[in-house]
This record gives structure tokens, sequence and C-alpha cells, in this order.
């Protein structure tokens, strides 16, 4: 036990005592406490294991940056892996498991990894695994994953809720410290909508680890008493535990706000994050420094500790980080620390600074060792010396369980970089400073470099209250008073590379890169700064080198000879902190991310016991099986010959319908449609090709005209939504001058197809007027009245099948009943309703294309349809194009249909076409199957296939070879009619 | 991921509601010949910088927007109704 809760201080409930457990062991804490602070409470010290080389690791920082103590929280579907200690508040019952260690913790084999060092150094994936190349997958993959594995995911739904919401607000203020907290009131009291909000679960920032008072009172009482009036203020919003993410164009910030992470049984009406789009007039950056840690040897071992870090669990959760502690700085922050220590009554050792001079003036007990470094750290899973050289080189051993380390401040840029800009190196402050141009982003406190509380309560204060009075507000800029006590800790320089190192010294905690990897990118020759990071991995670990970044920068300059500022950084890009899938998603999940379309006629096919299947978002009734039947073929083939020999209805309400009207209708159909559409009678329906501006087709369907200016479109069932949207754009943007108006009336009308030769003494029954082939010919597309006036409906004789078919659209409410109304009238001719199996069965037969052959790649003639491109009409979408050299190819792939020579003999879909005779290899490739199927009609399988000049190679020999499981059968090319080819039937 | 685009009609929206068909070309004449076709079709500048492009708003107002957009940072500078033309720009 070397860490240890100090008998008083802290924001912590010591009345309240939460019992978690970690690696199954039960602990307490307090309220207030985080899951980190809690461990140390405990002595825990050791908490996880270092990703290559599984060194133990202790707790290194109290905040986001957090590389070391990553866990895995929670079980079942709430388990989450890699959450940072650091960020997690204890909550009554939390369970929480180490990570990357085995058998445990405290007694891990990959921990050898650290013996094989010298083989695991920067681009050792490279070098070592580069060949035989075909090893990755089998061997070293796994390898590495087992080796080097971070929390796993669970398998479980996440039970939870996710939500996401956008926000507006005057001014937005990222980061509740002292320049936060003071702009926001500046802003707020004036009547400014503003957010504020704060990645920790209290607001405060810096101040609830500071020991200066503010006009007399405490720094976390002050910062509790700001937060509190922004709560009272309706115009301000205060969001905790809550992380920008990103910053935006049009200066919107994402962020994510962990509403229910801190609680065991979270309220299951309420999400447990929501993630938040906020547009801001004007942002304020006030998200303060990072702590850089220092790269000596041994600098992971636990009980070394970020200075700021340490400062924190010792004033804010009342933990002392050892029996024996010292510090090593290289500016006056470690003064800071020092008092507190000693003013806790903490054993201060030492204090290695760094700088040989220094203005501040020490009146602690500690020794003070001015212009030493610590060379190494000495410990296995703790910490139990430190080896100081001094500045004359001599160098001694100090007995400490506590060491802190300030390697100076780099600001938190991050957010101010989102958008392009690069940061910009001030050897000034020894750190990248924001980009000089952030658009609509202001930075405040020590983000700008500002140095003590007093200056940035006043610029957090001046920029708050300037932004707000730019906005029309009367804003004055909030006083915090006189700060007392405050240990200013101006800029010192960085202190790359420490003299008298032995041991490992870390720069990148998460992904093992110690300082040698850096040198030895540099000597190899990837000295760059984008290079470096690739070949040692700096920088690409979860934490995406918050800590280690610059560090890693300053030694890639040092060992470069050049300043940071050559090196430059790497891109910093959204997201800041790692976001949970559950954030991202919201509640588009399941049925919220793949709604279910389903027919009017949905439960109608259910009743009379379909089986459906999902096409794109429709559920569609594939066939309907009777008693008896065994397989899916059986019921489909007795579907075919029963449309074929009596009459069936199927369900065709999934088409797209849209109703084109006005004056212009007829010339805006003409000038969509390859076809001719301007002279289509009322009360006909015209089959259509619809091209894309490059000359293929795009979709297909039967379009009828109800009156001069109205027409009824089908499109089909996938392209419905694009058709729509096409049309819509040739309206507004090609063509506005036209008269026509466009609807979509898909689910409104439900449609079913009655198909048949008995399919007109069906519907005689229930249409009121004749339909006979005199009044109601082929093609015609009327309104009917149906069961004697009670419901009108719109009839359309055109067929897929080959048959004599209609189709029957009503109103969709009503399309059930009409439904079992038609096959009550065809119960004499036996009818039965049959499902898209079948439909395909009897369109392949009768050789009509879906999109299985409108691929992308055809072009009208392709399939037969040259006759349908106009040669008559000036203009038409698609027909500039048509002309090209590869579209007018004598060899293009066309529709021709397929039989194997032997009908016992099949093939598949996708499979190719090959010259008779010719070796199997894509090579000799003449096209592919586009659709098959097993026709009743033929008695065998059939096929339609896209193949080299096909059209005229009907009665060839050739063979279909499927290449992935090495078949081949011998067919024929043929007509793709293979029913009742001279089409009688259609005109019955 | 978090823009939003202006419509004329509906305001500020979420770019979710919208779908974005790429360079706002003016459509050539039938007759314009085989290059002008091509470079409709197919040839994009692909600038880095301003450029207009044709937005739907589709689950909004449905109507066809000339938005521009600056390719490098993604800020909109305006948008309009397609049938307000185009600019003397993309044309
Ligand atoms: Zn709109």
């Amino acid at each position: 036990m070397t860490s240890y809760r100090l008998p008083k201080g802290g924001l912590i409930d010591r009345q309240s005592r939460l019992g978690f457990s970690f690696d199954g062991q039960s602990v307490t804490g307090h309220a207030g406490d985080t899951l980190a602070s809690a461990l140390l409470a405990n002595g825990r010290q050791l908490v996880g294991r270092s990703f290559k080389y599984h060194r133990p690791r202790g707790i290194l920082t109290a905040g986001a940056a957090e590389p070391n103590a990553l866990m895995t929280i929670g079980s079942g579907g709430r388990t989450e892996a890699n959450t940072r200690a650091t960020m997690q508040d204890l909550y009554d019952g939390l369970e929480a498991r180490s990570q990357n260690r085995w058998p445990s913790l405290d007694f891990d084999i990959g921990s050898l990894n650290g013996l094989l060092s010298p083989f695991l150094a920067a681009g050792f994936y490279y070098k070592t695994f580069m060949w035989p190349a075909k090893l990755w997958e089998g061997l070293y993959e796994p390898f590495i994953r087992r080796a080097a594995g971070l929390g796993k995911a669970t398998y479980e739904a996440d039970p939870d809720r996710y939500e996401k919401r956008w926000a507006h607000c005057d001014l937005l203020v990222i980061g509740a410290g002292p320049a936060g907290l003071a702009a926001a009131l500046s802003a707020g009291r004036a009547g400014a909508r503003v957010i504020i909000l704060d990645e920790h679960s209290l607001a405060g920032g810096s101040l609830l680890s500071e020991a200066a008072t503010i006009g007399g009172e405490s720094a976390p009482a002050f910062a509790k008493r700001l937060a509190d009036e922004l709560e009272t203020l309706p115009n301000v919003r205060v969001l905790t535990r809550t992380t920008a993410f990103g910053w935006y164009d049009g200066n919107v910030v994402g962020a994510v706000e962990r509403a229910q992470k801190h609680v065991r049984h979270p309220d299951p009406n309420k999400p447990v994050e929501r993630m938040w789009r906020i547009v801001a007039k004007k942002a304020l950056l006030a998200t303060g420094t990072e702590e850089r840690p220092l790269v000596f040897g041994g600098n992971d071992i636990p009980g070394v500790m970020i200075a700021g870090a340490m400062r924190c669990y010792l004033n804010r959760f009342a933990v002392a980080p050892g029996q024996r502690t010292a510090i090593f700085t290289t500016n006056d922050s470690g003064y800071a620390l020092a008092r507190d220590l000693e003013a806790a009554g903490v054993q201060l050792t030492a204090i290695i600074d760094s700088r040989a001079e220094s203005q501040f003036v020490y009146t602690g007990k500690a020794r003070l060792l001015k212009g030493a470094v610590v060379s190494d750290a000495k410990g296995g899973k703790a910490l139990s010396s430190v080896n100081v050289t001094a500045a004359n080189g001599a160098t001694e051993a100090i007995a400490v369980d506590a060491l802190a380390m300030s390697g100076g401040f780099s600001p938190i840029i991050h957010l101010a970089c989102h958008r392009g800009g690069k940061p910009q190196w001030s050897d000034v402050h020894g750190a990248f400073m924001a980009p000089s141009e952030t658009r609509g982003l202001v930075l405040a406190g020590a983000v700008t470099g500002t140095t003590g509380l007093s200056a940035s309560f006043a610029e957090g204060a001046a920029r708050g209250a300037t932004m707000a009075q730019d906005l029309g507000f009367a804003a004055q800029p909030f006083d915090a008073g006189p700060v007392d006590g405050d240990i200013v800790a101006s800029p010192a320089s960085p202190l790359w590379n420490i003299r008298g190192v032995k041991g490992k010294a870390f720069v990148d905690f998460q992904n093992d890169v110690g300082r040698k990897d850096l040198g030895l990118a540099v000597q190899e020759g990837y000295g760059d700064v984008e290079l470096a990071k690739r070949y040692t991995t700096s920088g690409m670990a979860t934490d995406q080198g918050k800590l280690s970044n610059v560090t890693a920068i300053g030694l890639l300059a040092e060992a470069r000879g050049v300043s940071p500022a050559e090196v430059g950084t790497t891109t910093f890009r959204p997201f800041y902190t790692p976001i949970s899938f559950g954030a991202l998603t919201g509640p588009h999940h399941g049925h919220h991310f793949q709604p279910v379309r389903k027919s009017p006629l949905h439960d109608w096919a259910k009743k009379h016991g379909a089986v459906f299947v999902e096409t794109g978002l429709w559920y569609r009734s594939s066939w309907f099986p009777r008693a008896g039947e065994t397989s899916w073929r059986q019921s489909v083939d007795r579907e075919v010959l029963n449309v074929r020999t009596n009459v069936g209805i199927c369900d065709v309400s999934m088409l797209g319908k849209i109703e084109v009207c006005g004056k212009d209708a007829a010339e805006f159909l003409n000038r969509v449609y390859s076809n001719a559409f301007l002279k289509l009678p009322v009360g006909k329906a015209r089959y259509g090709l619809m091209l894309r501006e490059d000359g293929f087709i795009y979709d297909d369907g039967t379009t009828s005209r109800l009156a001069d200016d109205r027409f009824f479109m089908t499109t089909t069932t996938a392209y419905a939504a694009g058709v729509m949207t096409h049309l819509e754009f040739c309206a507004q943007g090609l063509w506005p001058e036209l008269d026509v108006r466009l609807a979509s009336v898909t689910d409104q009308w439900g449609q079913m197809s009655v198909v048949g030769p008995k399919a007109r003494a069906t519907l005689q029954a229930i249409v009121d007027g004749d339909i006979s082939d005199t009044a109601f010919p082929f093609l015609a597309a009327k309104e009917v009245s149906l069961f004697g006036g009670r419901l009108h409906g719109r009839l359309f004789r055109i067929s897929f099948s080959g048959e004599l078919a209609y189709e029957l659209a009503v109103p969709a409410g009503y399309c059930e009943s009409v439904a079992d109304g038609v096959l009550q009238a065809g119960k004499e001719h036996g009818i039965q309703p049959y499902g898209v199996e079948a439909l395909s069965v009897l369109r392949i037969e009768k050789g009509h294309v879906t999109h299985n052959e409108i691929n992308g790649t055809v072009i009208p003639s392709d399939l037969g349809f040259a006759k349908m491109v106009s040669t008559a009409k000036p203009d038409f979408i698609g027909k500039a194009m048509l002309g090209r050299e590869g579209l007018v190819a004598q060899d293009r792939p066309s529709l021709v249909g397929v039989v194997p020579l032997d009908p016992t003999t099949t093939f598949r879909t996708g499979s190719h076409i090959l010259a008779k005779g010719a070796a199997q290899t894509l090579e000799n490739d003449q096209g592919y199957v586009s659709s098959s199927a097993f026709s009743p009609h033929v008695g065998s399988t059939i096929g339609l296939a896209l193949v080299k000049s096909g059209h005229a190679r009907h009665g060839e020999e050739v063979v279909v070879w499927n290449g992935l499981s090495k078949e081949f059968t011998v067919a024929r090319l043929c007509n793709p009619v293979f029913f009742d080819p001279a089409n009688e039937k259609l005109h019955v | 991921m978090a823009s939003l685009i202006p419509c004329p009609h509906c305001g500020s929206r979420p770019k979710e509601e919208f779908t974005v068909k790429g360079a706002a070309l003016a459509r050539p004449a039938p007759d314009a010949g085989t290059a002008a076709w091509i470079d409709y079709v197919y040839l994009r500048d692909n600038p880095r910088g301003a450029y207009e492009e044709y937005w739907h708003h589709t689950s909004g107002c449905r109507r066809w927007l000339v938005v521009s957009r600056n390719t490098a940072t993604h800020e909109i500078s305006g948008s309009r109704d397609v049938v307000l033309k185009l600019s003397a720009e993309a044309l």
C-alpha cells in the first residue's frame, strides 16, 4: 500500500460508501470519486499492462489523456472496453476489469515480451512479419492480436438508449475552467443564450484541484458558486460529463454527453449517452493545457504520475500518492504540488528541478536539487527509487514510492485545428499553439498560453463579454475578485532528452513507444513526423497521442537537429476522444435503421399462408405453400402452372407509383422516356424505358394516360424513390418551363395482378363495366367501378407473364377486401394466390427483363428494345450519348435465352457463358446468366443471359460455367421468349 | 459530419435531409455535339475551393437547389432554388 486516502479534505462525500469491484476484488470509494481516485485511495496503483511489452502500468493522469488506466467496465450488453478509469465516475456496484493481461494483472505471461524487446522495436511489424506474406493471416496476426489486445467488445446487444439532438446558441463555451466560467457568466448575465460544457462531472476545471483562494473563498467553492449561478439562468445550459469532440463547418460543434454512464441502473426512459450537435453563433475554446510527461528510464512504473494529476488526486480527491514522494519538474508548477503535498502532511523527499536557475523561492522542507534530472526510476510493479543525475554529473539514488513529473504544458488546441488550421510552434511557450486563423472560434485561458488564475479569469471574462456585445447584448466582463496563493508557472524551456537514461524511457505509453524507437525512425530515414508516427506507431493508440505527440516531436526535432516548428505536427481530426458506436448510432438501429415496409396486402397474404422474403425494405410474399408441399419448388411450380392453366392473383403494390399531372405532362414524359409518349391515347397504357444521360437504361415500367393532363406511372420497386427524385430534377432543373406536377402515390394505391386464361371471367364478376377484349383490349387503362359501384379503382390490361392479365389498383385501405373479393369471384375458376417466385418464373418464361438485366451497363438495343428509342423526338434523357462508339458496337452483350441440352441438368444465375470447346477461363468469357429458374412450361431450367452478339447466336451450343463451384452445363442459346413468342395469349 | 444546408424554402436544415447530385452543370442542347455531352456527363473539374452543386431537399420541400460549397472547408456560402438558373461561373 503506497497511495492512500487522507483523513480530510477533497470534494468527496465521506458519508457515502460505494462498493465496487476491480478484477473481482471488492473495494469501496465515495461519491465524488472517479474509478481512478478510488483505486488510488485503496492503494491500488498497478491497474494495467502495457500494449507491447506488457509492463506493469499505473494511473498516470487524472483526465481524458490517460494512456494506462484503460479498463473494461460493466457486464453483459453493457460491457464497455477501454474505459479510462480517470474519466469514469464511481458508482455503487461498478464492475471494472483490467485488460491486456493473462492470466492475471499481477502475474502476466506476456511481460516476457519485455525480454524480447530488442525484436519488438519500432518497425518490428514490418521487418519481422514481412515475409512470407501468407503467414500473416494464420500466424502473425493472431499472435500479435492476442499479445497486444485492448479490451474486448461484447457480442451482446446494448440494452441502453442513445439519442441525438441539435442545439442552437449565441455562445458555446468549451471547458468550464476559470476562463470558461468567467466567459459564460459574462455573456449569460447579459441574456445571451449560452451553452457551457465540460468533460468532467463537475464544472470548475483546474479550480477543483486548486489550493488558491478567490475573494477569500476556496477555489472549488468559488467554482461551484459560479456554476450554480449559471444553472439558475434560464438562457444558460450547463452540460457536464460532456466532451466536445469536433469542430465543424458552420461553427457546429459535436459533443457527447455521458448522461447515465455514472449510474448503476440507467433509467430506461432516458438515454445513457446523448450526441449533441451545437450550432454556435460564437464559440469559445477554454480547454486549458495538457501537462507533458518526462522521458526518463522507467517513467512508466506505477507510482510515477503527472504532477498536475497528483495535485488533483491530492486536493480534489484527498488521495496521497505515497509515503515518500518526489517531484521532477522543468517549471514552477512543481512547486505548487510541493506546497500542497507538504500542507497535507505527505512526506516530500526531494524536488528535482531541471533548471539551474529559477525565480521561484521554495521555502518548504524537501531537498531541492537544481539543475538535476531523474535519469531512471526503479521498481517493478511499484516505484522504489529514482536515480538522480546532478548538474555536475554525480548520480545518487533516492528512495521514493511516488514521483510527480512535469515536462511543461501543451495547450489543448485539438478542436481549433479540426477545420484544417495548422498548429504553430512557439519557442516562448515551449509548445504548439492554436492556428492563427480560427474562424468563429475564440480562445481564452491557459489554452492561449495565459498563465495564472487571475489572468485566465480576466481573459475569459473579456472574451465572453466581447462576443456577447458583438451579438448585441449589453455584457460586462465578470470580475472574479482577488486571487490569493496562486503559484503561476510561467513557461519554461522544454526538456526532451534527459541525460544519463539507462532503462526504457517511454514517450507513447499506450503504444509502448520509447525514446529509442524515435531515434531509430530518424536513423532509418523515417524522421518526417507523419512517417515516424506510422513507423513507430507513436500517437496511434486510442489516446491519439494526447500525452505523447508533442514530446515525440521534440525528440524527433532534437534527433534531426531542427526546431519542432520544422518537424510540425500530424493532422488533428475529430474525434477528440473515442466516441461510442452507441452515441454515433443514436436511436437508428434495428427497425429504426431499416424500417419494414409492408404492402397493404401484407396481412391478406399472411392470412393465406404466404412465406415472406425481405427485398430492400419491403416484405414480399414469396410463395403460398399448401398442405402436403414439402419444398418451395413444389409450391412455386404449382402456382406457375395454375396461372398458365386457370388464374392467379399476386400482390404488386410495392411497384413505385407516380402521378404526373399538368398540361405539359405528356411532353414531359416524352422527354424522360426514350420511346414516344406524346400521343399516347387517353385510356391506354404503354411500356416505357427511362435512360440515364449516359445512354444506359435507368428504369422501366408502364405509364397510363388517365386524362389529357394526367398520367399514372409505375416504376420498379427498387427504383421508386430514385425515379421520383430524377423526375423532380428534370421538372425543376431541366425544364422548369413545362407545366408538370409530380406526386408519389405508391402508398396510396394497393395493386394486384390477376393473371391467367380465366382472369377476365374472374374480374368480370366484380368489375361493373364490360371488360371483354373489344371493350377492354390489351393495354387498356381505365378507371372502373367495382362491386356495383361501391368502389372505384383503376384497371390496366398489362401482362408480365404473357398471359391474359390485368392489374387492378384500389385505394390502399380497400385492398385486402378487394383481394378477397377477387379470390371469391375466381373460386370457380380455380384461382390461387401466387408470390414473387412464381411471378419471376412467369416473367423469365416470357423473356421479360427486370433489374437483373437492367444492370446499369445495358442500352435499349441490348435488350431487344431498339425500336423503343425514338428517332423522331428532338430530345430525351440519354439520347445524345446513345450514338457513342462503344454503344453501337456489334458485339455488345445482348439478351438471349439459354437452356440446358439435357433437361435434367441445370445451371445457376451468375454463371458464365463460354463458347463450345473453349477452355474454362475468364478470358473466354462470353457473357453471363442474368436470370434463371426452373420452368414448368419448358420442363427444365431456363435462363436469360447477356451474351456477346447474343441476338445473332440463337441455336448455338455453349457451355454455362460456374467457376466458383467448378461446375459446367452444356446448353444452347435461344430466343429469350420461351412462352408464346407470337403474343397470341395477350390478346385473347 | 455536422453541416447545415440553407434551403431557400425551409431555412437551415441538417444535411441528412438532403441528397447531393454533384456539380451544378447546365444541360447541353441536344445537338451540342459529342464533346459537350462527354463534358457534361463525365468530366468534372474537382476544384479546391468554391463549387456549385445540385442538392435535393429530399426529406423537406423536395426542391432541387444549387448550393455553393467550399470543397476544402465545406463552408456553404449560399443556396438558391434550381429554377433561378446557374451562376455565370458554373455555366
Ligand atoms: Zn427545403
